[in-house]
């Protein structure tokens, strides 16, 4: 059994980078990830808190500033600060902050930070090895520049909508939850920013980073680009599996209990053909599923290789046979039973978790992904999705709850005492 | 060493790093592909005795005019770009030792294989830190190196599965309709280039390499955290009827909010009203005498009426041109957009075509390809994109003459014994 090495309690592998990001809902996935990586990030907020603090679900379904769980969860590690960027002893408090910090992370409209007397160029003249990281919907110049946007509006417009939805096409195109078009672009802002470290590590100087959401999303769609670059082909959408130029087969099956799960690929092996006939067998179905001779052809020559698909018809039809016959175990089964099952027993498969489930999984809870936080604040401790990484020696940690409004500005003595 | 002055290109941001690479598919080549981006020195290592076809998608379509081959795959193509590529076959003691060797001279080993497989090949971190000590290793599957489900077999579309991702992405009343992409193969592959960018800046700080294990799953749990709260602070299931109305927004509260039937087959407008004022202007744009409904002025009335209001709404969009509508919205300050085809979003769209999001690159056998670029711009040191996929060990004299030393007798004789 694989063990990794113990991680050693201690600072992140970006512990001594110092981070300013300006409060907002498109950079602080980024934010959270050098915050838990081990940066030391500084929130700076308006006066009564930023606007996102009004997104919910809340504690108790109580709105309040202090009560919402998106902030939560986007702001583990950070302090937070106030100051009040419409006066001019604010924005001199930022300039400072600033010059002190290796990272600005920020997602203002472009153009807006310079119109209140932040700017970008003088503070990388003053810093050459500031590295300032701007995240816009569609870049910092560019005639859509201050186009409105939301996160369905941009997945609708970068790509990735176009791939998700349902084989009956007069039902709309789906957007996933979660404000994956923050996430995607968080991460390559996260990215650029430590490539641009390490580029700062030799050569001692920082740089601009312009973050495009809209290009974010347009370089993720898989073959829904690629079909496209490389053969002009469109993708369609299908129920519950890619996108395709060609039809396939449907994948997702509705277990016994009415949850789902995802078959994926039809088994090819000889002993993937014989662990679905022992397991029919085992469950009592054995003469209940028609294609059965089908499945013992399969064994008896030996598997099926993927390219004899098309080329021999018998082949054709064992293929379908067992990808049939997983449905049919699955179908006679809980989705649990169904998920294990083929898995113990070579075959890939997966269930459809919903999050609450994922988080109580006992593969995860092995691994340690559920993370508890205390809130001291409430009283409470809870938990919140872990590592998405595992580092054996500079551990990914939540450090700490998300910051109150103001709640670390007396932690910056010298610096910020002018702001009263 | 270059400087900014004189017009010169910059040193590239990860310029002397070496990475020796074993990874494949998306979820792999992604990550380093977007090192390659920057300068590192990836070298693929692939596995000569089945002509790389571990990687599923190295012969795949789609093809440069139809033309197949293991060297030929459109996707590996796009995953592959700036890397160099050799071949060694790892049954072998002469292969290992010169994969061995490699890594001697390699900053960072990545892999994607399932869990455990490169150990058995000989090749555990103890292993790899004996070759050299600060070596940085991120494997990256499905379910991690450790914990109950570490055998279990997966692909995008389980890991989206398990991890919560594809229940969240659903109609009200219809079942989920998931990504119709691999979503986790591309943020799997994002996670593990922000992995060693992080134990390189780590590194370069202590002079202490690492392990980080990336189990895909867990990383894709991390996207859907706000209702991994809202269950475990108010205990309120996302597996509950009506929860998961994807292209509705519950939080924050918008109305109209959704993907809206245009004129034509298959045309689709996004239209999202985040408050208010959004809803006059969008009323205004429709000039209807429904839309003037007191009962829609404000968000409780829209929100209340909302199955109403989308009919209404539909009912208009669906004589419109999508792109109209999506123009119409925007010009009036309301977020809207028409869901992209790859076609509209690669060759007709001003800010991806502005960004220099699809840059061609020359491949040996497929000529001039476009492929996809990176969705941030550095000011300095920016992302270059220029050489396609390596064909089947096209670089094995490069690399092993140039790294490891081997005169040209000497590769042609482990060629013939099927070393490479």
């Amino acid at each position: 059994m694989t063990t990794l090495p113990q991680p050693r309690p201690g600072p992140g592998p970006l512990f001594g980078l110092a981070v300013v990001e300006l409060a907002s809902e498109q950079a602080a996935w980024a934010g959270k990830l050098l915050a838990d990586l081990g940066a030391e990030v500084t929130l700076v907020e308006p006066p009564g808190g930023h606007a996102t603090r009004s997104i919910g679900p809340f504690v108790d379904d109580r709105p309040g500033p202090e009560r919402s769980l998106w902030w939560w969860h986007h702001h583990t590690s950070k302090n937070g600060v106030v100051l009040d960027l419409d006066t001019g002893a604010g924005v001199e408090l930022l300039g400072r902050l600033i010059a002190r910090s290796d990272i600005v992370l920020e997602a203002e409209q472009p153009g807006h930070l310079a119109a209140r007397g932040i700017d970008r160029n003088d503070s990388m003249v003053a810093s050459p090895a500031l590295i300032w990281v701007s995240v816009s919907p569609f870049g910092q110049e560019g005639p859509r520049a201050q186009d409105p946007v939301t996160d369905l509006t941009l997945m609708a417009g970068g790509g990735p909508v176009w791939n998700c939805g349902y084989d009956d096409h007069s039902l709309p195109p789906v957007r996933g939850l979660g404000g994956q078009a923050a996430h995607v672009a968080g991460v390559h802002a996260a990215m650029a920013t430590l490539a641009a470290v390490v580029d700062r590590h030799s050569s001692g100087l920082g740089q601009h980073i312009d973050v495009n959401m809209h290009a974010a999303l347009n370089v993720t769609t898989e073959s829904g680009s690629y079909e496209w670059l490389v053969a002009e082909h469109t993708v369609q959408r299908q129920t519950g599996r890619h996108a395709s130029v060609s039809p396939t087969s449907p994948t997702q099956v509705q277990a016994a209990d009415g949850r789902y799960v995802t078959v994926g690929f039809p088994p090819r092996h000889a002993r993937d053909y014989q662990a679905i006939l022992d397991w029919m067998e085992e469950l009592g179905l054995g003469s209940a599923f028609p294609d059965r001779v089908l499945l013992e052809m399969a064994v008896e020559r030996g598997g099926v290789s993927i390219v004899e698909l098309g080329q021999d018809p018998i082949v054709d039809q064992i293929w379908s046979a067992g990808r049939a016959a997983m449905a049919f175990i699955a179908a006679h089964v809980d989705a649990r039973t169904c998920f294990d099952g083929f898995q113990q027993r070579g075959i890939v498969c997966g269930i459809v978790n919903a999050p609450e489930e994922v988080i109580a999984d006992p593969h995860f809870v092995a691994r340690g992904f559920p993370t508890p936080v205390d809130h001291d604040d409430l009283g409470r401790t809870v938990t919140y999705p872990g590592a998405p990484m595992l580092f054996s020696r500079s551990p990914w940690r939540i450090r700490s709850r998300a910051p109150h409004i103001g709640e670390h500005q007396s932690g910056l003595p010298g610096l910020l005492d002018a702001s009263e | 060493m270059t400087t900014d002055s004189g017009g010169e290109r910059p040193t590239p941001a990860l310029a002397g790093i070496r990475v020796c690479d074993l990874s494949g598919q998306l979820a792999g080549a992604g990550a380093t592909r977007y090192l390659a981006a920057f300068g590192a020195e990836v070298i693929r290592v692939e596995d000569p005795t089945n002509k790389g076809g571990w990687d599923i998608i190295r012969g795949a379509p789609p093809f440069v005019d139809e033309r197949r081959g293991i060297d030929m795959g459109g996707g590996f193509n796009n995953h592959n770009v700036g890397k160099w590529g050799v071949t060694l076959n790892l049954r072998t003691d002469e292969g290992k030792e010169m994969l061995a060797g490699l890594i001697r001279t390699s900053d960072v080993v990545t892999e994607n294989f399932a869990a455990g497989v490169f150990a058995r090949m000989g090749f555990s971190y103890d292993a790899l830190c004996e070759l050299r000590p600060d070596i940085i290793y991120v494997s990256n599957c499905g379910f991690g190196q450790t914990g109950p489900y570490r055998e279990y077999k997966t692909w995008g579309p389980i890991v989206q599965a398990c991890a919560g991702l594809t229940f969240d992405a659903a109609l009200a009343g219809h079942e989920p309709a998931g990504w119709g992409f691999s979503y986790m193969d591309h943020m799997g592959a994002n996670y593990m280039a922000l992995a060693v960018l992080a134990a390189i800046v780590h590194r370069n700080r202590t002079g202490e390499g690492q392990w980080v294990d990336i189990a895909c799953a867990e990383t894709g749990a991390t996207l859907t955290g706000t209702d991994i709260l809202d269950f475990g602070v108010n205990q309120r299931p996302t597996r509950r009827p009506g929860s998961v109305d994807s292209n509705r927004s519950a939080h924050p509260a918008m109305a109209p909010h959704g993907i809206y039937p245009a004129n034509g087959e298959d045309a689709w407008v996004a239209v999202a009203c985040r408050d208010d004022a959004d809803w006059a202007a969008c009323r205004t744009v429709i000039a209807e005498e429904w839309a003037g409904a007191a009962q829609f002025a404000h968000l409780e009335g829209r929100l209340a009426q909302q199955d109403a209001l989308d009919v209404q709404l539909a009912g208009w969009t669906c004589t419109r041109d999508r792109q109209q509508v999506a123009g119409l919205m925007v010009a009036a300050g309301v977020p809207a957009a028409a869901v992209a085809l790859p076609e509209d979003r690669i060759d007709h769209d001003a800010v991806t075509a502005d960004w220099g999001l699809w840059p061609t690159v020359h491949h040996s056998l497929m000529g001039d390809v476009r492929v996809e670029g990176l969705p941030v711009h550095l000011s300095r040191t920016d992302w270059a994109i220029d050489r396609g996929a390596p064909c089947l060990g096209e670089h094995n004299e490069k690399i092993f003459r140039g790294l490891l030393g081997l005169a040209a007798e000497e590769l042609a004789d482990l060629a013939e014994r099927g070393v490479l």
